[in-house]
């Protein structure tokens, strides 16, 4: 690898670089090694649920004194599934995705040498780093991780006498959180400020490619909301380790009276999902702008209705940060508040279906390449869909009431959230392994990879819909408590057959992934015929990026298949031909 | 040790994957108009297994749902649920039909030109403004039904119960002659006094505490929720209640039984539910199951969450008032 600037070591070039290629690949990972341990445990639980009470080897290899005899407890059994859910959504689907193509392509696509601060941006990995280690050594605790749900609602996230994970592992997972949210804070205000002033001459606002108004908008999302859960943590600690009643009041545990007085559960609960519902949007926003560049590459046409998409990036990002009490209609909060709540929820599905149509009619009459990136691009279009209209039902306050976290929820947001970021992801990932690594992905196995996981997702999440329809709540660790749940049991029995079948098909991402780092075949200068930027680079990195002058800019980034042209695409550093009207 | 076995075995795995992979086509990574075409295929086929998926759990699984719902307000709420399924199935059905076909109609072909087509206005306000209006219809009717299942202030003669909540068990409390509960705080709580009722308040006296929920037909009941210790949720899935219990503060629901346990009982999605629920019992050699409502903890509350229910029988309001009067009140069992 050459450099044109100065000398590196090993520790300034692989450990604390700051070059934005590197600090990517470090959160990409990072990310892939914590989704490992998130997706292995919800294997776990899965196999719980199907077989309840069952023994199984692979319980006594993983889960220590918390199984006897191979049969899980239902205290680790709660653990695994709110570190599962802290795991996918902060880890993974958070740092994981938007850290990565953040990282890796607001410099490269908007024209930059670098992230506005090099070196914020590796401080921001390495508190990533420093909260995905404490967040897993919670894991090892004798008492085990944090089990009160990922979203840690107190009494019982800060009472050890109620769950003995809100012990040890509680204040883990609150140190691991404060510290991950730091890091957030501090890569989504570089996003901001670099996108705001290091566009290159030419790159407009509005020729900028979807993946940089998605990734810009969702810092701006994270800026907003995040410190509102961090200070939600710092009131739980303060509950938790100095006496005070910010959110715990009258409480009788284990034969006595705790101080507690006048503090309410439902302020958390405002404050967690003032951070936890725009989180959502933080997830999914990424992934519909890495869509929407593959989407449109693959089709060889533009995007359809590239305004509209900005625009409706802006809407869901605004409306996202007013419907967070559609999480608390039955919290016991004011019925008026969750009339206002429903109202603004719902608002949200016209923005969505604006995207939801844009794709399909960009879609339309193209020509599309089916890369592997474009089959997870597709799949997302479908899950997104499918998730996102059961909205409906969980947005209207009067409907949620009796779906309220059951199995139908888990169903409804691990479609439109979990299913489809990590759709999102896999694309980008297939799409920029050669911007990484200068190799490619093996195709076949990409093509493998997806259609296991489509067919698995649709086979664990479509039927889990129906549990939540006959009543099952969440977060059971067995339904043998209830005769009424019995039919149930073979549904569940599918569900985790598909799961298994899902997780596993992961071997084949990951065997395609790690081993093309070093075996690929090299990859071209632009070898999907794209239009961005990032494509003008050389293929072996270079600090700063372009060996020479940064490209101009003179068109936006859609222009396939455009009539005249000599090509089906053409690069945004190419000058408008003579008598060319810009699109 | 043996996990150290079972990460080694997935390493294995992964290199004999890469290994297959490589005998057969290490160099392929860019779609050729062959692939292009069999993926193309195979999104066809994957939405007649979208199809068959979505078709197979209808019929396999609808046996397995709530039956009716058990109350009044319940029967407005499964007609709004039942107006947006069909909505969301039709949007769902044309969608992913769509999505899927285009799929499979413009898998590239070598040679052909994509449309150039980035915008059009009228598309995009078509699109705008349909969902707009039928969001605005159902966040309408949605809203009326919140507000006919939320507010209770009219209801006449209402029974007031409380629901208290505690880890890992429910109890219950009737206001008693005078319809009122007594005050009650934790700091009360003391012995047999397990609700922490304050026994110096007049309207605690003839209040009945009890360990099984009955509810008379065609009677508002005014449910108050307390919790002793972390959140629970009381839910109720048949009648389509659910409100969480909050520590430090009192929550409210209400609805009117409008179906005994045993009319429930024979009811016809009720019969098939537990024929099937029995047929599964006697396989496992278990005894056969009878219908009742159920209250359940519905949020995660700890260890024992998965087993925190209570028994709710709807009466007739005669059945009712006898059980009632057999129960003793605070004042006889605190002397």
């Amino acid at each position: 690898m050459s450099n044109h600037h100065h000398k590196e070591t090993f520790i300034t070039k692989y450990v604390f670089s700051t070059d934005h290629k590197m600090i990517s690949k470090q959160y990409l990972i990072t990310g892939i090694f914590m989704g490992i341990i998130g997706v292995f445990m919800s294997m776990l639980f899965r196999l719980q649920i199907a077989w309840p009470e069952k023994s199984f080897g692979i319980f006594e290899a993983f889960l220590g004194h918390h199984q006897d005899g191979g049969v899980m407890s239902p205290d680790i059994y709660l653990a695994l599934v709110t570190i599962h859910g802290t795991i996918m959504v902060f880890f993974v689907l958070t740092a994981g995705l938007s850290g990565t193509f953040s990282n890796l392509l607001i410099p490269l696509q908007i024209g930059a040498r670098d992230m506005a601060s090099g070196f914020l941006n590796m401080v921001s990995y390495w508190l990533f780093f420093l909260s995905s280690v404490i967040m897993v050594s919670s894991l090892f605790l004798e008492a085990g991780p944090a089990s009160a749900g990922w979203t840690i609602y107190p009494p019982l996230s800060a009472l050890p006498q109620a769950i003995p994970g809100s012990g040890m592992g509680m204040t883990l997972w609150l140190i691991s959180m404060a510290i991950f949210i730091a890091s957030s804070l501090l890569g989504a205000l570089n996003y901001i400020v670099t996108v705001l002033n290091l566009r290159t001459v030419g790159m407009k606002m509005t020729r900028l490619p979807l993946t940089i108004w998605a990734f810009f908008v969702t810092a701006i999302i994270g800026v907003v909301s995040f410190p509102v859960l961090l200070s939600a943590a710092l009131l739980l600690i303060f509950d938790r380790s100095f006496g005070t009643s910010f959110y715990l009041s009258d409480i009788f545990i284990q034969g006595e009276v705790l101080h507690y007085q006048g503090g309410s559960p439902v302020l958390f609960e405002h404050l967690f999902w003032f951070l936890g519902h725009p989180e959502v949007y933080i997830v999914i926003l990424p992934a519909m702008g890495i869509v929407s560049e593959i989407i449109a590459c693959n089709s060889r046409k533009p995007i359809f209705g590239y305004r509209a998409m900005i625009g409706s990036i802006i809407a869901i990002a605004f409306l996202s940060t007013i419907v967070w009490g559609h999480h608390m209609f039955v919290s016991g909060m004011n019925p008026f508040l969750g009339s206002v709540f429903t109202f603004t929820t719902l608002l949200i599905a016209i923005p969505s279906a604006v995207k939801a149509f844009n794709w399909l009619t960009t879609l339309w009459k193209g020509n599309l390449q089916m890369n592997p990136g474009m089959l997870f691009s597709i799949g997302f279009v479908s899950t997104f869909i499918s998730g996102g209209l059961t909205g409906l039902v969980l947005g209207d306050s009067a409907l949620d009431i009796n779906v309220h976290d059951t199995y139908f929820v888990i169903a409804h947001f691990h479609l439109v959230m979990g299913v489809s970021a990590i759709y999102g992801m896999f694309a980008g990932i297939y799409h920029w392994f050669p911007k990484m690594y200068g190799r490619m992905m093996n195709k076949t196995l990409g093509y493998w990879h997806f259609w296991i996981t489509a067919v698995a997702a649709y086979g664990v999440f479509f039927p889990m819909h129906f549990l939540g329809l006959a009543g099952l709540p969440r977060r059971y660790y067995s339904n043998t408590a209830f005769p009424l749940f019995d039919d149930l049991s073979d549904v569940n029995k599918v569900i985790t057959i598909f799961a298994i079948l899902g997780g596993l098909a992961q071997l084949i991402f990951l065997a395609n992934f790690f081993i093309s780092i070093y075996k690929g075949k090299k990859a071209s200068q632009n070898p999907w015929h794209s239009n961005t930027l990032e494509w003008t680079t050389p293929v072996e990195h270079v600090h700063g990026n372009w060996p020479g002058e940064i490209p101009r800019v003179y068109r936006w980034s859609y222009d396939y298949s455009k009539p005249g042209m000599p090509e089906d695409f053409v690069p945004q550093n190419t000058p408008l031909f003579e008598g060319e009207e810009e699109s | 040790m043996t996990a150290l076995l079972y990460v080694l075995l997935a390493i294995v795995i992964c290199i004999a994957i890469w290994q297959i992979a490589s005998i057969f086509n290490l160099k392929s990574t860019i779609a050729t108009e062959r692939d292009n075409n069999t993926q193309g295929i195979l999104f066809a086929l994957f939405g007649v297994f979208f199809y068959g998926l979505m078709i197979f759990s209808f019929v396999k699984y609808s046996v397995t749902l709530l039956p009716d719902s058990a109350s009044v307000e319940g029967e407005t709420y499964d007609t709004l649920f039942a107006i947006t399924m069909v909505l969301i199935l039709i949007v769902q059905a044309i969608t992913q039909f769509l999505l899927f076909y285009f799929a499979y109609k413009y898998r590239g072909i070598k040679g052909r030109k994509a449309l150039f087509y980035a915008d059009s206005s009228k598309l995009e306000a078509i699109w705008t403004i349909i969902p707009a209006i039928v969001l605005s219809g159902l966040v309408l009717y949605g809203l009326s039904v919140w507000q006919d299942v939320m507010d209770s202030s009219g209801a006449k003669d209402p029974l007031i119960v409380e629901v208290y909540a505690k880890q890992f068990q429910w109890q219950a409390r009737y206001a008693g002659a005078d319809n009122e509960l007594g005050r009650a705080n934790v700091r009360n709580i003391k012995g047999i006094n397990t609700m922490g009722v304050d026994m110096t308040d007049k309207n605690a006296q003839d209040d009945i505490p009890t360990r099984e929920l009955h509810l008379p037909k065609g009677r508002k009941v005014i449910f108050k929720f307390r919790s002793q210790d972390v959140l629970h949720s009381a839910f109720m899935p048949h009648f389509r209640a659910q409100m969480n219990c909050v520590p430090g503060m009192v929550t409210s629901f209400s609805y009117t039984p409008n179906i005994t346990t045993k009319e429930m009982r024979l009811n016809k999605k009720t019969i098939a539910k537990v024929d099937g629920i029995n047929k599964i019992r006697a396989e496992k050699g278990e005894d056969p199951y009878q219908f009742d409502y159920l209250l359940l903890c519905n949020k995660i509350c700890g260890a024992s969450h998965y087993n925190m229910q209570m028994k709710i029988i709807v009466e007739t309001p005669s059945e009712f008032n006898a059980w009632l009067k057999q129960q003793k009140t605070m004042s006889q069992i605190i002397k």
